[in-house]
């Protein structure tokens, strides 16, 4: 790249495939990432009417692994993680000891005692250093911080088993893959390589991610795109990632999560196991609970030709009640959405937001915007 | 390549005269660089506008722009068609997309504006 703002950049084994096929590219979480290549929309399209490919190498995976791996783990994270079996994916929060929230994560389960963390690229140093100072002095436990040597594909979308299931690395595996439920992996060695099929996502599509070493990355991703031309398969960009997960309600840290926002603010609540054995967090977050908690994550529409976009204040009766997380133009619901984080007294409204100087009436409008379609057979179809 | 039938600004604006009146659009290449448009706020017909001043937004799925008018004058049209389909901002930023009819009060600043040449050699930098 000529500009040198760019220079520091990490690149994953597709960059320069991104940058050959046109992908309009950005810095994203140190790495220069494609934004999108020929179209937000037509993109989302794809992903929620046929299948997409993203680029997610930017991920951080750290191993965790021995015979005190599992309560370790436990103790770091508000889900409960120990007991699962093997195969199965969790997403939790892992939390400051004030139950402000450090990162949203997944944890795997690939065999008895060797664990996977994955977390947001934007985080990865601060969880590689968190979970490191955590683990000095403990016995049988080893982190193992691979996120350089791992390229992350995810495959999303109604085709996204077709597709998978072409691959020819896979084939040798392929009832492995087709017994996925949602939120279960599988790891694989296929030849010299160790990959990890996940059922997971971020769009709300059925879908896959698939953990490969560097070296894999480019020929699965030509595969991928090869194979499933007749699918109408097609690479996104983080810009229709982010209307994909957003349409879902999913947080992103960094808009619905932060050091500031503790998991039961953001709704996620669910995976906060307070009755677990303690972890970091616990007590923060279970006087949080008893106390009521102070804000509330809401989804509004706009009412009105314009969106509201993180950061715009959120009103009520004409005080400051909160600020908008996360706010689009929903390409499949046509309209302009916002997820806000509220005082929980002001949630039910009536509320109004600023954009630009202007006020706007916000409808409560319950999020998931849209429902997941997640579940069920990989193969089943959808009509 | 550029069409070498309009003049165009460092803003990436394009514009068209005919007799007094210049139609104003956005290029491609800004059409490209914004991403898609999915909400469009023109100025009201027969307001006086100078050049520079932000008229406009142009809402996209990831940002909000203000629309600059590259010319002074009074707004005699505005286009409808993209109000009601913005992606013609996107699909068609030349012809269909056009944003605003202006009729010029200082036919000088016209030379103040960039050749088709001169803006090629621009977005070559």
């Amino acid at each position: 790249m000529a500009d040198p703002a760019q220079a520091d950049l990490k690149r994953t084994p597709l960059t320069d495939w991104h940058l050959a096929h046109g992908a309009k590219m950005a810095p994203f979480a140190g790495f220069l990432m494609p934004i999108k290549y020929r179209g937000e929309l037509a993109e989302h399209a794809a992903v929620r009417e046929r299948a997409g490919l993203f680029d997610i190498t930017h991920m951080g995976e750290i191993y965790a692994e021995g015979p005190a791996a599992e309560a370790w783990l436990d103790g770091l994270v508000t889900n409960r993680t120990a007991g699962i079996p093997v195969g199965k994916v969790i997403y939790t929060a892992m939390c400051r000891e004030d139950g402000g929230t450090l990162d949203d994560m997944l944890i795997y389960r690939l065999a008895p005692e060797r664990w996977l963390i994955v977390c947001n690229g934007a985080n990865h140093a601060k969880i590689a250093a968190w979970t490191a100072k955590r683990a000095r002095g403990t016995d049988g436990l080893r982190l193992d911080d691979a996120s350089d040597r791992v390229a992350l594909i995810a495959v999303q979308g109604p085709e996204a088993w077709q597709l998978v299931s072409r691959v020819t690395a896979l084939r040798a595996h392929l009832p492995a893959v087709e017994a996925l439920d949602f939120y279960t992996a599988v790891e694989l060695r296929l030849g010299g390589s160790t990959w990890v099929v996940s059922r997971t996502g971020y769009t709300g599509e059925r879908g896959y991610e698939i953990y490969v070493p560097n070296d894999d990355a480019l020929a699965l991703w030509r595969e991928l795109l090869h194979v499933g031309a007749d699918l109408g398969v097609e690479p996104i960009g983080l810009a229709a990632r982010d209307t994909l997960r957003f349409e879902l309600g999913y947080c992103l840290y960094g808009h619905e999560l932060g050091e500031d926002i503790s998991p039961l603010e953001a709704g996620i609540g669910w995976a906060v196991k307070l009755n677990k054995p303690g972890f970091v967090g616990r007590d923060a977050l279970a006087r949080q609970q008893a106390g009521g908690v102070p804000r509330k994550l809401v989804g509004v529409a706009v009412d009105g030709r314009a969106i509201a976009r993180q950061g715009a204040g959120v009103y009520a009766a004409g005080r400051r009640v909160g600020a908008v997380t996360s706010g689009t133009f929903s390409p499949t619901l046509q309209r302009a959405l916002a997820l806000a984080l509220v005082e929980t007294a002001a949630a039910a409204g009536p509320l109004e937001v600023d954009v630009r100087d202007r006020r706007f009436p916000l409808a409560p409008t319950p999020y998931p915007f849209l429902a997941a379609r997640v579940k069920g057979d990989p193969r089943a179809s959808r009509s | 390549m550029v069409a070498d039938d309009r003049k165009y600004t460092k803003s990436h604006e394009w514009v068209m005269v005919e007799g007094s009146v210049a139609t104003v659009g956005v290029t491609e290449y800004a059409a490209h660089e914004l991403g898609d448009v999915v909400f469009l706020d023109l100025p009201e017909v027969g307001n006086e506008v100078a050049r520079g001043e932000a008229v406009g937004t142009i809402e996209t799925v990831k940002a909000v722009e203000d629309l600059f008018t590259p010319i002074s004058g009074e707004v005699v049209e505005t286009n409808q068609a993209v109000v009601d389909s913005p992606e013609l901002v996107n699909n068609d930023p030349l012809d269909a997309g056009w944003l605003i009819r202006v009729r010029l009060s200082d036919a000088g600043e016209l030379n103040q504006l960039l050749s088709a040449a001169e803006y090629e050699e621009l977005l070559e930098d």
